[in-house]
């Protein structure tokens, strides 16, 4: 039952009609665009809280929002908001709100210190601690405290505010989940259950704490305080770990059919979606790899392309020692030495992991790298590592006819989940 | 696509722990007889905040290692451990085929504190006059580097991947209570539509902690008075009591379970679920809408209802406009307090319970009325503390 609206697998062929993005380069496509080609950096060292002492002192925050609170749900709610806004707008959906559900890749949120210390101030009963502030928060209702740590919150709030359909998902795959999102979309379109999705992803949860945590496990660059914009180095022999970052994209996927049936112009295709769960570690890869290259062998399957198709790799690549061998291994058990004149780049030596959006901010900028015929570079590619012989598109962007991509993301937990993505619907 | 839609999905797995123990069958036990059980609170742990306590547990009954056990707090220990006896309970569990390809759906909240490091940087931070760098210098000594691992949403999924090797695929969803309603309905939709085969999905949620009631107070939504149901409390202004449970399910397409041998507890033949305004009829509408798009006639309710007024008022009053006043309704929070994220789980695990025992449950309160006849459809439902509204009706198969 193949036509002109239905894939190799007769399923309704799935485009992309809007896009929104907010990084640290920028709020709004063609200012992230912009920078991100001409190899900008948005690390920076971090203004918002004080980082005396701290091992890490760089992240690539979003400081240029106005949001209701300077928290990770206050600035991650912020960031949703503007690249919902734009992808909305961009696809051409107006006043009769969306026309299908809202997935959307939520950041970790809690009680802050801020909350903590703004609670015990206002109590002077019980024992000093959480005695202290069950009191303080008994005595004195905290209305907005209370919804920004609901962890729904700020999908609730997109779905009444864009007047999307049914109940919002709100997800989280820990690093993968912005490309979750995308999968959630793909999958709620495919089973028929919609003809749009709205899928969105945010994280702005640079706080102390959250910095101090990634640094404890060891996951984050010590390297390059001193210039951030040197910091992230995905695949260069002297990386040293990831720069935590902050930003949001939307997408708004829809089929074929419904995409011409209102006559909207077509930004790009989604093909498949593979995933596979890893059971080695919290936080470490399996070291054969295997999981991740079962992930990136079903969404080329999933998609009826082979690796021959694929133009270009739009890479996890977090700058972690661990990270980029194990991505290159993998993609080498896949591709076998066609990889190595496969053009791979990582945004993250640019706007470094933005962490729960990354996945959908990164599926943002593989479509307008098909789109304006321009691959991103990988910055700071200034000592090759030998053991990852990739062409990683170093320093500098470069014109290609792209006409399929692979954007990989992984995340703690043994989550995989990889994506492919066409320029043309044929 | 509807004819794609139609595969049928049983529940051939359950996994619960509460405060009355653990396991299917004995909760079958303690709840499914002539007379409900008492409610077990604890009104010591978080004065005046009572919580239906996590009974004894031995971990290694299913999580076998310490060093895993080590890498956990409660909340995804006893999410790993329930979603252990489902696996168990399904027959599954020394199947590496079937578990290396099945899908993991969890929903779940935003994990535990260190209560003790957060209480000991309090009480410092009042005697300091910057409280900034106090944290600074605190926080990266104080921290306990895995704590962080304890506290990712998504690490419940992780540690059952790890201790369990289920690992087809592995999403979680959040959103408190239609985190639970998501699981369900997404393991409906996926299965139904041939996506999926077999699913393990559920949530954990932990009580026994006052990080954990504290989001809770900040919105006044706590009951503080003593062991009174979720009806008896509305008197007194509702409220609700929060609940340590775990619970999993393995959902499976039916031809799938029939090839391998293995009996249904029931079938789960409709999810429906929405978000919106609740002022004045607009919860009911909704109501109404998701209960016709089930397309059924349930005998029985197994109801989520929080004890929280406004949402368990306009719960209850359209059930009665609906079903009618003799219809039995049993609210399970009265029994095992509220488990949030695990809270629609939960109740499509008592329906199937019933469902495959030929029999209803008991009035949890006085003021329920008790079943004539064993149920044979079980509408269920989890209308959000603060918002968001889920039905699922679970059918004899």
């Amino acid at each position: 039952m193949s036509s002109k609206f239905t894939d190799h697998k007769g399923r309704p062929i799935i485009v992309v009609t809007g896009m929104g993005a907010v990084s640290s380069l920028g709020r709004g496509i063609e200012d992230n665009w912009n920078a991100l080609t001409a190899g900008q950096s948005g690390i920076h060292q971090i203004k918002r809280f004080s980082t005396d002492g701290l091992s890490t002192r760089i992240a690539g925050t979003v400081d240029f929002m106005e949001p209701e609170e300077i928290s990770a749900p206050g600035i991650s709610y912020a960031m949703a908001d503007a690249t919902t806004e734009e992808a909305i707008a961009m696809a051409g959906f107006g006043k009769d709100g969306f026309p299908g559900p809202l997935f959307f890749a939520a950041p970790p949120v809690e009680l802050e210190w801020q909350h903590r210390f703004d609670l015990i101030s206002r109590s002077n009963n019980g024992e000093m601690g959480y005695e202290r502030m069950l009191n303080s928060a008994q005595e004195h209702k905290q209305d907005d405290m209370h919804s920004r740590i609901q962890l729904g919150t700020i999908a609730f709030r997109l779905a009444e505010k864009y007047e999307t359909r049914g109940l919002p998902i709100s997800l989280s795959t820990a690093c993968a989940s912005g490309a979750t999102a995308l999968q959630q979309g793909i999958e709620a379109i495919r089973r028929g259950d919609t003809e749009a999705a709205l899928c969105v992803a945010s994280d702005g949860s640079v706080t102390a704490e959250g910095l101090i945590r990634f640094s404890l496990l060891s996951a984050l660059t010590t390297a390059n305080n001193d210039a951030p914009e040197k910091a992230s180095r995905p695949f260069s022999k002297d990386r040293s770990g990831f720069v935590m970052s902050e930003g949001s994209a939307a997408l708004v996927l829809e089929t074929l059919e419904h995409a011409t049936n209102r006559g909207a112009e077509v930004l790009g295709v989604i093909r498949g979606v593979g995933e596979k769960a890893d059971s080695f570690h919290r936080t470490r890869s399996s070291p054969d790899g295997a999981p991740v290259i079962t992930a990136i062998s079903a969404a080329i399957e999933d998609a009826g392309v082979t690796v021959d198709d694929i133009g270009y790799v739009n890479a996890h690549g977090t700058s972690t020692p661990e990270n980029d061998r194990m991505e290159y291994n993998s993609l080498h058990a896949v591709f076998g030495d066609k990889i190595h004149e496969t053009p791979i780049s990582s945004n993250k030596s640019m706007i470094g992991h933005t962490l729960t959006a990354g996945g959908a901010i990164e599926a943002v900028f593989s479509f307008k790298t098909m789109m304006e015929g321009l691959i991103p570079p990988t910055i700071n590619y200034e000592t090759p590592d030998p053991d990852i012989p990739l062409d990683v598109v170093p320093n500098e962007s470069r014109e290609a006819s792209v006409s399929n991509v692979l954007s990989n993301s992984f995340g703690f937990g043994g989550q995989n989940a990889c994506l492919v993505f066409g320029r043309e619907v044929a | 696509m509807s004819s794609n839609n139609n595969k049928e999905v049983w529940i051939t797995g359950i996994g619960l722990v509460s405060c009355y123990g653990e396991g299917a069958a004995h909760h079958w036990e303690v709840l499914g007889g002539k007379t409900a059980p008492e409610p077990i609170v604890d009104l010591e742990t978080v004065s005046p905040y009572g919580v239906h306590p996590l009974p004894e547990m031995d971990w290694s009954l299913q999580i076998p290692r310490r060093g895993d056990q080590r890498q956990m707090e409660n909340w995804q220990r006893l999410g790993t451990y329930a979603a252990g006896l489902a696996l168990d309970d399904a027959g599954m569990k020394d199947d590496a085929d079937l578990i290396s390809t099945m899908d993991l759906v969890v929903a779940a909240g935003g994990g535990e504190r260190d209560v003790e490091t957060d209480e000991a940087i309090m009480r410092d931070a009042v005697a300091s006059n910057d409280r900034e760098a106090l944290l600074l210098e605190r926080l990266p000594s104080d921290l306990r580097p895995t704590l962080f691992l304890a506290q990712l949403s998504n690490l419940l999924a992780g540690n059952i991947s790890i201790v369990h090797k289920v690992t087809g695929s592995s999403r979680t969803y959040m959103g408190e209570e239609t985190a639970g309603v998501t699981v369900i309905q997404n393991a409906v939709s996926r299965i139904a539509s041939g996506q999926s085969s077999h699913m393990l999905v559920g949530g954990s949620y932990n009580a026994d902690r006052p990080d954990a009631l504290l989001p809770h107070v900040l919105g006044h939504y706590l009951y503080s008075g003593g062991a009174e149901g979720v009806h008896e409390r509305q008197s007194n202004g509702g409220g609700m009591r929060m609940g340590s449970v775990g619970t999993f399910l393995v959902l499976e397409e039916a031809e799938h379970a029939r090839k391998r041998g293995a009996k249904p507890y029931a079938r789960l033949s409709g999810v429906s679920s929405d978000l919106g305004s609740r002022e004045g009829e607009k919860g009911i509408s909704r109501l109404e809408v998701m209960f016709e798009k089930l397309g059924g006639r349930p005998d029985a309710v197994i109801s989520g209802a929080t004890g929280v007024a406004q949402a368990t008022a306009y719960e209850y009053s359209y059930l009665a406009e609906k079903l009618g006043t003799e219809t039995p309704v049993r609210a399970f929070q009265t029994l095992v307090g509220q488990p949030l994220e695990a809270t629609f789980p939960t109740g499509v695990a008592l329906a199937a319970l019933a469902l495959k025992n030929d029999g209803f449950y008991a009035p949890f309160e006085t003021s329920e009325v008790a079943a004539s006849n064993p149920a044979s459809s079980i509408l269920v439902t989890s209308v959000g503390h603060v918002c968001g509204e889920g039905l699922a009706l679970v059918e004899k198969a």
